[in-house]
């Protein structure tokens, strides 16, 4: 394999890998505070993707507002997945909520198929995302390249919020004992939808990223970059921001780079991450960066 | 200040409060004395809305508090410690407190944090360090720090004595004393009787769930029962 080859394929996994990472934060948050996997997050990569296509396509508006807009209307639909999937369920016992999850799951793909069908959707990529440049021989979309740079500065906005604001205070001292965070004064059901509203933004611009990468948008797509990120997630340690980006990125390089050195094996490509996931859980199921499990009251 | 009347709390089946009256007046210390299980905690947590009672009353400052949620009640000027000292470990020391004042801002938080500072200087020395590797001690402090960080009106602490040194314990007893003359009325749940009467203004004993002696701390630390059953004399 030529270094040339190497260097399209490092950029190619980065690229890929960003888009696991984006959407792993918004499991790892809700892990974090709630214990829980909430399996409806993949299916908000689809609902950020037909929100963002029906703003294009309806409502003619440009893709700079069409895409943010579609991004807090699919926070705002995190929020109410957690309003009517898992709020009421607070105090029951931690299956009853992942069953809830998935019941969502099914829920969202299946209204999708219902009120939009099942045939898939092109993807109104905008124009200025399809430019090719070269670097270092390397022909590359530009898309390519923005999508890990998207990727870091919405990390470091996230941490800025976790880390030094009020609410992302509220949000840590959450994640450890909820009774004390009440005692203190702090609307829990409020700093978890918060919660559930920057996860959910965050895997809106993941599904839009990956929708303008495949333009082919379909009640299923948010199923298997779901997965992934959710594997991400564990290699990264769940509950750990960074943790997650850090596991998507791995795991992006990881999949490209099988498929690179060694090509007959690529039609498994989707295997390798549950590979990964087996690996991690037999072998370090605190992940890369994630601290001891302990179970909360 | 705060008025608790016939409250009834059930954990399934287990009858926990059978039917308790509580008054705590302005500016006094009331202590609530009891065996292990009797029930103290319950009657924290009912207070503050952590547990729903099957009926009676809890009124705050003449309001009704007894729907409200918890974050509700606090805001309307309560302090807790609550039992085990729940001090956020992934926190630093500072960053407890500033919770414990979440619902006030900008000056007053300054204000608030000077106070605690005085009345704790441990804290200030450790306000970088995460709460989880404080010493039993120094998290006890905390979470009475954290506690007055809002400056309420009425402090509720439940065994803030609990696993501390001889000499701490007298210094955890003195600082109730100090912030009770600084205007705070303080409701304390203590298993160390004789300590927590001698501060009290006025005391209940509380035996499976029931009320079963009440009075002046003073008195109380008279009576004969109470020698017997809590303060260790025969
Ligand atoms: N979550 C719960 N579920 C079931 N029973 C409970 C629960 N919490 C407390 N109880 C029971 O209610 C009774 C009162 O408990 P509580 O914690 O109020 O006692 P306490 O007076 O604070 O005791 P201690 O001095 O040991 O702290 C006990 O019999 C206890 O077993
Ligand atoms: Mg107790």
């Amino acid at each position: 394999m030529t270094g040339t080859i190497l260097f399209q394929q490092l950029i190619n996994g980065i690229s890929l890998g960003s888009l696991y990472g984006l959407v792993a934060i918004g499991y790892t948050m809700v892990y974090g505070i709630l214990r829980l996997i909430n399996f409806a997050h993949g299916d908000l990569l689809m609902f950020a993707a037909y929100t963002a296509i029906y703003l294009i396509g309806i409502f003619t508006l440009p893709w700079q507002i069409s895409f943010p807009l579609a991004m807090v209307i699919t926070g705002l639909m995190g929020i109410v997945l957690d309003r009517c999937a898992y709020r009421p369920l607070r105090d029951a016992p931690r299956i009853s909520l992942l069953i809830s999850a998935i019941g969502a799951s099914f829920l969202l793909e299946n209204l999708a198929i219902v009120i939009i069908g099942g045939i898939p959707k092109g993807f109104p990529r905008p124009p200025m995302f399809d430019h090719v440049i070269t670097i270092l021989g390397v022909r590359v979309q530009v898309l390519t390249l923005y999508t890990p740079v998207i990727t870091i500065v919405l990390l470091l906005g996230l941490l800025y919020i976790v880390y030094r604001t009020k609410v992302g205070k509220a949000m840590r001292a959450a994640s450890k004992d909820f009774e004390a965070t009440r005692l203190m004064g702090i609307n829990l059901d409020r700093v978890i939808a918060i919660t559930f509203f920057l996860g959910s933004f965050l895997a809106a611009a993941g599904g839009i990223m990956w929708a303008m990468k495949y333009p082919q948008v379909n009640p299923f797509m948010g199923v298997f970059p779901g997965l992934k990120a959710f594997i991400a997630a564990v290699l990264g340690g769940i509950g750990n921001i960074v943790g997650a980006v850090i596991g998507g990125f791995l795991l992006g390089l990881g999949e490209i780079m099988i498929v690179a050195f060694f090509p007959e094996v690529s039609q498994y490509k989707d295997a390798f991450a549950f590979v990964i996931l087996i690996l991690v859980l037999l072998f370090r199921p605190t992940g890369i960066m994630g601290e001891p499990m302990i179970d909360k009251t | 200040m705060l008025k608790v009347e016939n409250l009834q709390v059930y954990y399934g089946g287990i009858h926990a409060l059978k039917g308790i009256h509580i008054s705590v007046e302005k500016g006094q210390i009331v202590t609530l004395i009891g065996a292990n299980g009797a029930g103290k905690s319950t009657t924290l947590r009912a207070i503050v809305g952590l547990v729903r009672p099957r009926s009676g009353s809890v009124k705050f400052l003449g309001n009704e508090t007894t729907r409200l949620s918890t974050h509700q009640i606090i805001k309307q000027g309560i302090g807790i410690a609550p039992e085990g000292r729940r001090v956020f470990p992934n926190l630093t020391v500072l960053e407890n407190l500033e919770l414990g004042a979440y619902n006030t801002g900008g000056k007053d938080l300054e204000v608030s944090l000077d106070w605690v500072y005085t009345l704790f200087p441990r804290l200030k020395e450790r306000h970088k360090q995460l709460a989880g590797t404080l010493s039993g001690g120094e998290q006890q402090m905390l979470a009475l720090g954290r506690a007055l960080m809002s400056r309420p009106d009425l402090v509720l602490l439940d065994e803030p004595s609990l696993g501390l040194a001889p000499l701490i314990v007298e210094e955890v007893f003195n600082t109730i004393q100090t912030i009770n003359r600084q205007g705070a009325t303080i409701l304390l749940v203590e298993q160390n009787a004789m300590a927590a009467l001698h501060v009290a203004n006025y005391a209940y004993v509380l035996e499976t769930g029931s009320v079963t002696l009440e009075g002046p701390g003073q008195q109380l630390l008279q009576d004969e029962r109470v020698r017997k059953a809590y303060l260790g004399e025969d």
